[in-house]
């Protein structure tokens, strides 16, 4: 390969992303262009009505939920990382397991146990003598309960980013803390803390943006949100153009948020040294061990272990019979719609992580910020936004086809599999962007100017320096992709092709027929399968112990 | 560091001939169009039909398979909410593959129809079977079964149940009623049905005293507004018939059991009657397989088909000389308001709006 200009390349780079960053945000771009056309009349009267406490019930929980994996995510981070204490190792990867259930999917267990009727409140009445009225019991189905269920399966992404920032944090500077007479405590909070913040910052925002899209949990629980707004012009009232509006709404919010997350990434982008021999946690005795291993066990234990067994007994007593055909073909489109969408997600993540490192022009950060919006909208709308262009763009060529040449392609893309991978791609681009950006922002400059210095063209610097220490980085990617397109809903509900059940359309196909029992089946092997990559990433993360270079997880 | 390093051998050691990319790359334009002709919807074949529905009951399993197993053609489905449907076949337009809408609510359907998204279809047999008030007078639609919103209450709290759904509003009854959230498709069906018969005004206020006299925030589906009542948290609550005599037949968690302290009203019976939906289908405007399309819905309308509507969900069969399941026959008999259906549709867009505007979440 003939060298060329690092300019050149770079702004062929820069194009190439931009042109990826249109193309991912094409069907969010179109709804937002409902903003110029004229509706009827549903915003008004929406505004007048209920919107103010659905933007209040968002705001509330958005800050809820960030407060929340922010005190669960960053000290676990932290006490596996830095310091030694009874299971510890276990923690370590053990912490991630929340991440494998859909936030639905645990409302359905806690409601099932903490409502009414169920085990809990049936128990406290059976031994106090109460009645339904002579106590105080909090209500799962509030805003308070789905903001915990939020909490409880989202706060591994401030977990996951937080470690690795801890890991990589120089050993030095908390020995330098420490040797400057300051406890444990204190360089977590002065030393450790501040030097994640650029990862707590993409950690939480991560966790936001999925909460600002669901739907399926603020549903359940019957707490009317932003996305409800939408819902209701969308479906109620059959205003498309007011949905559109509502939704473009929301995108600001979320574009307020990237921004935010961006300037504080920037503010603090330093590379940290290397690390040198191996990392010395500290240990702790006694009283504080114990604390640290409660503390670490809280979050698994009502984020994966409790719901697990509540759903396990449900399927005991009236689940679904697993090992059928019809479960073996669920469990087959699910990992293939997560496998598809992976792949297709890192190309472009790649593309734009390195457009944002080579060429940080205007253009490249533009990109990256516009393809991280997809993750903060609610499936339905991107379904929307492609549903409808790619309908019509298949209507227009088949009958450009059938006048040219007499022949009907009928609709090519419209209800298939590929339309269904690239409305997950879009959605979920953020995370796999944040991901492969994290770690490439980790291979100092100097590299590149080493590897350029040694006569390696920019392309040879990417194959041979860049992507064999990226490539934990775009693994972690890829499964994350993969577990989140196995959870997704609302656009596999109304995109996919015929006979295309998934394990999580047909948990929530029981669960709206109000079979949560029966439900609890999938779920439990949607948990099951999503595990897998978690597992995965686990084991990733046990081989990433300190002492190990940078880049090598 | 080692395994990564081996990880990326496949990178590294590529020859670095154009050669070997570029018949890389025309692989690659092969396989993408391979894929691309693979993943496409397969192009409508004779012995299929493509049946959108919003259906979601377990139970239709066997509606479906027995139909294949009859005639042989295989049904390919995709199920999710009625207005999702319409908004895909709308976008698919001329080149839909949709040959049959179902949905579970008769308001849904009179919109389909309004669109144009459904086809007059003639068919004696459905016209024979099908009472002339459960079905479209131009064959763009057909009820296939019916289910009735009713009251239920404690029967040892309540010694004066209402008697119809306006009573629901009566402020003896506050903090007692639990009703699901408004922007279910039930809940504005009935709020649309009382629209025609009482008028926009009275029917607001109506929803503002149903509100008010709520026993807690309105949450969860039917099935959870019945265990409030056998929790004791709900003295009344407003229910579909088939989730209460589902609890009558077969264990429903939290209900089965407890059911006989639950008293039933169908309320109204001295004016319009009570509300009842349809679900119901009609053949897509541009059904690719017309003629099985109608003959599914001939089969929805046949004994077979009608009883499983009726013994695997407990929903009322339309069908003359099918008999309710024995849970349903429980329930008694009443007088069903049939006045209002074709109004479902139009209204139901002011029935949300009805409802946001007193608060009603």
């Amino acid at each position: 390969m003939a060298e060329t200009p690092l300019r050149r390349k770079a702004s062929w780079l820069s194009i190439l992303a931009v042109a990826f960053a249109l193309l991912l945000i094409a069907p969010v771009a179109w709804v937002a262009s409902s903003v110029f056309v004229p509706d009827q009349g549903t915003l008004a009267h929406l505004a007048e009505t209920v919107l103010p406490s659905y933007v209040t019930n968002t705001l509330l929980l958005v800050v809820g939920v960030g407060i929340g994996v922010l005190l669960i995510g960053t000290p676990t981070a932290w006490l596996v990382t830095m310091c030694e204490f009874p299971g510890r190792r276990l923690f370590e990867w053990a912490l991630i397991m929340p991440l494998a259930v859909p936030a639905y999917i645990i409302a359905y267990a806690y409601t099932d146990v903490l409502s009414h009727p169920g085990l809990v409140q049936a128990t406290l009445r059976e031994v106090t003598g109460w009645g339904p009225r002579d106590y105080w019991f909090p209500n799962i189905r509030s805003l308070g309960g789905a903001m915990v269920m939020f909490i409880l399966v989202l706060y591994p992404y401030v977990y996951l980013l937080a470690r690795t920032a801890f890991l990589e944090q120089s050993n030095s500077y908390s020995e330098v803390s420490r040797t400057l007479g300051r406890t444990a405590f204190q360089s977590f909070r002065e030393v450790s803390i501040p030097l994640a913040r650029p990862a707590l910052a993409g950690g939480v925002s991560l966790a936001l943006m999925e909460t600002l899209a669901d739907f399926g949990t603020v549903a359940h629980f019957g707490v009317p949100t932003f996305t409800t707004g939408i819902y209701q012009a969308w479906l109620s009232m059959d205003d498309l153009v007011a949905a559109g509006q509502l939704a473009t709404m929301l995108l600001a919010v979320v574009l307020t948020l990237v921004v935010i997350e961006r300037a504080e990434r920037r503010r603090a982008r330093f590379h940290h040294a290397r690390r040198i021999g191996d990392l010395t946690r500290h240990r702790l005795e006694g009283k504080h061990a114990w604390l640290a291993t409660l503390t670490c066990l809280m979050p698994v234990l009502f984020g994966f272990i409790l719901p697990i067994v509540i759903l396990l007994n449900l399927s005991i007593v009236d689940g679904h019979n697993l090992f059928s055909a019809r479960y073996a073909g669920l469990i087959k489109n699910s990992l293939s719609l997560g496998f598809l969408a992976a792949l297709a997600a890192i190309t472009p993540a790649l593309v734009l992580a390195y457009a944002l490192r080579l060429a940080p022009g205007v253009l490249s950060r533009f990109a990256g910020r516009l393809v991280s919006l997809g993750y903060a909208v609610p499936g339905s709308v991107i379904a929307v936004g492609i549903l409808m262009p790619l309908a019509a763009f298949d209507n227009a060529v088949s009958a450009f086809l059938e006048a040219s040449f007499g022949l009907s392609t009928g609709l090519l893309l419209t209800g298939s599999l590929a339309a269904l991978v690239f409305a997950y791609t879009v959605r979920f681009m953020a995370v796999a962007l944040t991901t492969v950006e994290a770690s490439l922002t980790k291979i100092p400059g100097s590299m590149d100017d080493a590897s350029r210095t040694l006569g390696e063209t920019q392309f040879g610097t990417l194959r041979r320096v860049h992507v064999p220490l990226l490539s934990g980085g775009l693994l972690t990617a890829g499964l994350l992709v993969f577990v989140d397109v196995m959870k997704e809903l609302p656009a596999t509900l109304i995109l996919r092709p015929f006979n295309y059940d998934t394990l999580a359309v047909q948990a929530y196909r029981l669960a709206s027929d109000e079979r949560l029992a029966q439900a609890s089946t999938p779920s439990l092997v949607l948990v099951a399968v999503g595990l897998v990559p978690v597992v995965i990433l686990s084991r990733r993360i046990m081989t990433t112990r300190a002492g190990r270079r940078i880049g090598s997880g | 560091m080692t395994k990564t390093l081996n990880l990326s051998r496949p990178f590294g050691n590529r020859p670095k001939g154009s050669l070997a990319f570029g018949s890389a790359r025309r692989g690659l334009v092969a396989l993408g169009a391979g894929v691309l002709l693979a993943l496409s919807p397969t192009l409508a074949a004779a012995k299929e039909l493509n049946l959108y529905s919003s259906r979601h009951y377990d139970t239709d399993e066997k509606l479906y398979s027995d139909f294949t197993e009859k005639t042989g053609i295989k049904i390919n489905r995709i199920e999710d909410k009625a207005s999702a449907l319409m908004k895909r076949i709308g976008a698919e337009g001329a080149n839909s593959p949709a040959d049959v809408l179902l949905t579970v609510d008769i308001g849904r359907l009179s919109v389909a129809e309004k669109d144009g998204m459904l086809q007059p279809i003639k068919s004696d047999a459905l016209n024979k079977a099908i009472p002339a008030h459960l079905r479209d007078p131009e064959g763009h639609w057909y009820g296939f079964s019916t289910r009735a919103r009713v009251i239920f209450y404690d029967k040892n709290k309540v010694k004066e149940p209402p008697k119809t759904y306006q009573d629901l509003a009566d402020p003896k009854y506050k903090g007692m009623v639990c009703t699901r959230s408004s922007s279910n498709i039930y809940m504005l069906s009935l709020m649309s049905a009382l629209i025609e018969h009482v008028g926009e005004d009275n029917a607001k206020a109506w929803a503002k005293g149903v509100y008010d006299n709520r026993a807690r925030d309105p949450q969860g589906g039917d099935t959870d507004q019945l265990r409030g009542i056998a929790s004791g948290e709900c003295a009344i609550a407003v229910s579909n018939t088939y989730y209460f005599a589902r609890a009558l037949r077969k264990d429903v968690r939290d209900l089965s059991g407890k059911t006989d302290t639950i008293g039933i009203v169908f309320p109204n019976q001295d004016t319009f009657g009570a509300h009842v939906n349809i679900s119901g289908g009609g053949v897509a405007k541009n059904a690719p397989n017309k003629e099985n399309a109608i003959m599914f819905l001939e089969y929805l309308a046949s004994k077979q088909a009608q009883t499983y509507f009726a013994a695997g969900n407990d929903e009322y069969p339309v069908v003359e000389g099918v008999g309710k399941s024995a849970s349903v026959s429980k329930l008694g008999e009443f007088k069903a308001d049939t006045q209002s259906l074709d109004k479902l549709g139009p209204n139901q867009a002011k029935a949300q709006m009805i409802y946001n505007e007193v608060g009603y979440k």
